[in-house]
C-alpha cells in the first residue's frame, strides 16, 4: 500500500539516471567501496528516502548535499549502521551491512571511520587516548606504539603536539574537529564518512581542513564521503557531489549539475553564494 | 584480515647498514612487532645505528607501518628505499609528520599527587569565594524585590512548588509512613521489655516530630529538587541559555534562582508537615496491630505526652533545610562549565553537598534547642 503510494508521487520528469544515481558515468573500472540500491529509510509512516541507487568509488571524495529535512544525516547514519533502512541493500566495502553483527561487523567498523559534526570525542579521555581507544579495542599494541601512533595522527591532522594531553573540552571547535579526524584515522580506515567537517570553521580553518582531506585522501589512498553545505569545499576538493533530491541521489561532477535542470540545484550552484565560490575557482 | 607477518632483517650491504622489511605493516599486523625486532637486531649482532630502509618486499603499509619501520630504522630521517609509488607517498607522510610528534610520558606520581593537592585546594577557595559571592547576589536580588514586590515571579514561584512540593507529597508520604510503622515496631519490641510499651507513642511522635519527619523529608528533597535545580541550571548553562537572559537584561538570580529558593522555602514546612502527618499514621497504625491501641487511644496519648515544642522545633527546622538545598541546587547549576559531562557531576555534587549540609545543620540546631531548653 505505502509503496504504491510513494510511487504514484513520484515526479517522473527527471532525465534517466545511470547505475548508482550517476549523471553520466565516472567509474572507470574502480572498485565501488559503497553500494546503496534501493534503499528506502522511514521514521513511523513518514519516508525519508526511497528506491535511492548511490555508489561510490574507490580513491574518490564525494559531497553529499541537499535541503534541510531531506535526510542528509539521516542517510549518512544509515550508512553507518546507526539507523536501519526498511528496504533495499547497503553494501559498505563489498560488505552488506543488513543483519551484520559479531565479527564481520567488527572487522567492517575497523576499515571505516566517522567524524561527527561536532567531534563526538570522549569527554572524559584526553585526545591521545580519544585516538588510542579503537586501535586498542581493535588490535591491543604496545602502549608506547598507540602512543606514538597516536601522536602521529595528532600531526598529520596538523595539530600542535601538546594538543595530545589535552581534554575535548579545553579545546577549540575546530580543534576538536581535527582530533576527531584523529581518531577517525586510528586504523587507517579505507572508507571515511565526514558529517559537516567545515560547519563552524571561520574561511581560513575550513579552506585548510578541505586541503588536509584532500591531502589525506591522496596520499593514504582514504575514499571521503562528506557531508557538507560548504560550497568551497565543494569546488575545492569533492571530486563528485551526490544531491538528495525528491527522496532520492543524483550524483555527478559540478559541472554536470551546474547543467542539471532542477530548481533547487539551479537555485543552490547558480544561487549568489554558489556564484561567488564559483568566481574563486 | 589474513595478512602476511612483517617481517625484518638487518644487514649490511655496500658498507653500509640496512635494514629490510616485508610483508605487511599495517596496524593489524604490529602486535609484538618490537618483540621482533629486537630479536632481528641481536640476531645481526650490530648495534643501534641509523639505517637505510630497504622497503621492496613490502605488500600493505598504512601510517602505523610506516612510523613502526621508521622508529625501528632509527628516525624520520631515514633513507627509503621503495618501488611503490604509493608507498613512497606514505613514507612521506609519515617522515613529515613525525618530526613534531612525540610521544607523552605519563608524570611522576609525586608530582601527579602534589598539581591534585594544589588543584583541590585552589578550586577549594574559589568554590569559597564563589559561593559567598552567590550568597551576596542573592541577598541583594532579594532586598531589592523586597522594595519592588513585582519581582518575586510568583507565577514561577508557583510552578516550582507544584515542582517540589505536590508531586514529592506521595513519595515523602509512603516513606514517612513506612518509617512510622518501623519506629513504633521497634519501640513495642524493645519496650515491652520494661513493660513500658504505651511509651511506644511517643517514641512515634517525638521522633517524628522533631527529627526523622524533617530529615527524611529533607533527604528526599534534596535527591529530587535539589539535583533537578542543579540539572536544570546546568543544561541552561550549556546551551548559553543563561548567557541569552544576560545580554537580555534579565538576571538569572532573579528569574532562575529565587524563585526556586522562595518555593523550596515555603514547601519544606508543607512537606514536613505531611510526613510527620503520614509518619504518625503509620506509627498509629502499628500500634493498633502491635499493642491492641484502637487509633483514638494513639492520639489521645500522643496530645496528653508530646508538646507542641517538639512540633515546632521540627517545623522551625524546615525552612532553612529547604533554602539549603535550594542554595547549593542552584549555585552548582550555575557552576557547570562547557560540557554536558559537567552537569551530570555537578548534579552529583549538589546532592551529596546539601544532605551532607543538611544533616550538619541539623546537629546545630539539636544544640541550639538543648541549649533553649526545648
Amino acid at each position: 500500500m505505502a509503496e504504491a503510494q510513494a510511487q504514484t508521487k513520484e515526479k517522473p520528469p527527471q532525465p534517466k539516471l545511470l547505475e548508482g544515481g550517476q549523471l553520466a558515468d565516472h567509474r572507470d573500472g574502480r572498485e565501488v567501496v559503497l553500494r546503496l540500491r534501493g534503499v528506502r529509510t522511514q521514521f513511523g509512516d513518514n519516508i525519508i528516502h526511497n528506491n535511492l541507487d548511490f555508489d561510490v568509488f574507490r580513491g574518490e571524495i564525494v559531497g553529499l548535499v541537499g535541503g534541510s529535512g531531506t535526510g542528509k544525516s539521516v542517510l549518512l547514519r544509515t550508512i553507518i549502521g546507526l539507523n536501519r533502512h526498511t528496504k533495499g541493500t547497503i553494501e559498505v566495502l563489498g560488505v552488506d551491512t543488513a543483519g551484520l553483527h559479531g565479527k564481520a561487523e567488527r572487522e567492517l567498523q575497523a576499515r571505516t571511520g566517522v567524524q561527527f559534526q561536532d567531534g563526538a570525542l570522549f569527554s572524559s579521555l584526553s585526545v591521545t587516548e580519544n585516538i588510542i581507544v579503537p586501535i586498542r579495542e581493535h588490535v591491543g599494541l604496545e602502549e608506547q606504539l598507540m602512543r606514538d601512533i597516536a601522536a602521529l595522527k595528532v600531526a598529520m591532522v596538523g595539530l600542535p603536539p601538546d594538543t595530545g594531553d589535552k581534554k575535548p573540552s579545553e579545546l577549540s571547535g575546530g580543534m576538536r574537529k581535527r582530533a576527531s579526524l584523529a581518531r577517525a584515522l586510528a586504523l587507517d580506515p579505507e572508507l571515511l564518512f565526514l558529517d559537516e567537517p567545515t560547519a563552524g570553521l571561520d574561511p581560513i580553518g575550513a579552506a585548510h581542513y578541505d586541503e588536509l582531506v584532500k591531502g589525506l585522501s591522496r596520499n593514504l589512498g582514504l575514499t571521503v564521503l562528506m557531508v557538507t553545505h560548504d560550497l568551497d569545499s565543494l569546488y575545492a576538493i569533492c571530486d563528485r557531489i551526490a544531491v538528495l533530491l525528491d527522496k532520492r541521489v543524483v550524483v555527478g561532477t559540478m559541472d554536470e549539475l551546474l547543467a542539471y535542470d532542477h530548481p533547487w540545484v539551479r537555485e543552490y550552484f547558480h544561487g549568489p553564494r554558489g556564484r561567488a565560490a564559483a568566481r574563486q575557482e | 584480515m589474513a595478512d602476511a607477518q612483517p617481517t625484518i632483517r638487518y644487514t649490511q650491504r655496500a658498507g653500509k647498514a640496512v635494514v629490510e622489511v616485508a610483508g605487511a605493516w599495517t596496524v593489524f599486523s604490529l602486535r609484538d612487532i618490537r618483540k621482533t625486532a629486537e630479536k632481528a637486531l641481536r640476531a645481526a649482532g650490530t648495534g643501534k645505528a641509523k639505517r637505510i630502509v630497504d622497503a621492496k618486499g613490502v605488500q600493505r603499509l598504512d601510517t602505523a607501518g610506516a612510523l613502526e619501520i621508521l622508529t625501528l630504522a632509527g628516525g624520520p630521517d631515514s633513507q627509503i628505499e621503495t618501488g611503490d609509488k604509493a608507498h613512497a607517498d606514505l613514507f612521506k607522510v609519515v617522515q613529515d609528520n613525525m618530526c613534531e610528534a612525540r610521544p607523552e610520558r605519563p608524570p611522576s606520581w609525586l608530582a601527579h599527587w602534589l598539581e591534585e593537592i594544589g588543584r583541590n585546594t585552589v578550586h577549594l577557595y574559589e568554590q569559597g569565594v564563589n559561593l559567598s559571592s552567590f550568597f551576596g547576589e542573592i541577598l541583594v536580588t532579594f532586598l531589592e524585590a523586597c522594595l519592588h514586590p513585582k519581582r518575586f515571579r510568583i507565577s514561577a514561584v508557583v510552578r516550582q512548588m507544584y515542582e517540589v512540593w505536590i508531586r514529592a507529597l506521595v513519595i515523602v508520604g509512603v516513606l514517612c509512613f513506612l518509617i512510622g510503622v518501623v519506629i513504633a515496631y521497634q519501640g513495642v519490641q524493645q519496650l515491652r521489655q520494661f513493660g513500658a510499651e504505651t511509651f511506644t507513642v511517643e517514641a512515634v511522635g517525638i521522633g517524628m516530630f522533631r527529627e526523622l519527619g524533617v530529615l527524611l523529608t529533607a533527604i528526599i528533597v534534596a535527591g529530587r529538587s535539589g539535583s533537578a535545580f542543579t540539572a536544570q541550571i546546568g543544561t541552561m548553562q550549556v546551551n548559553q541559555e543563561v548567557d541569552a537572559m544576560r545580554t537580555i537584561g534579565l538576571n538569572p538570580i532573579e528569574w532562575l534562582v529565587m524563585p526556586r529558593i522562595s518555593a523550596l522555602i515555603i514547601s519544606m514546612p508543607l512537606l514536613a508537615f505531611w510526613g510527620d502527618m503520614t509518619g504518625l499514621l503509620g506509627g498509629a497504625v502499628a500500634c493498633t496491630v502491635y499493642l491492641d491501641f484502637t487509633l483514638v487511644q494513639f492520639f489521645e496519648r500522643l496530645r496528653d505526652t508530646v508538646g507542641p515544642w517538639h512540633f515546632y522545633t521540627g517545623m522551625i527546622k524546615a525552612p532553612v533545610f529547604g533554602a539549603v538545598i535550594a542554595i547549593i541546587g542552584c549555585f552548582e547549576g550555575l557552576q557547570v562549565r562547557g560540557s554536558a559531562e559537567s552537569v551530570g557531576q555537578l548534579t552529583t555534587k549538589s546532592v551529596v553537598e546539601s544532605i551532607f549540609c543538611v544533616i550538619v545543620l541539623d546537629a546545630i540546631f539539636s544544640v541550639i534547642f538543648l541549649l533553649a531548653g526545648v
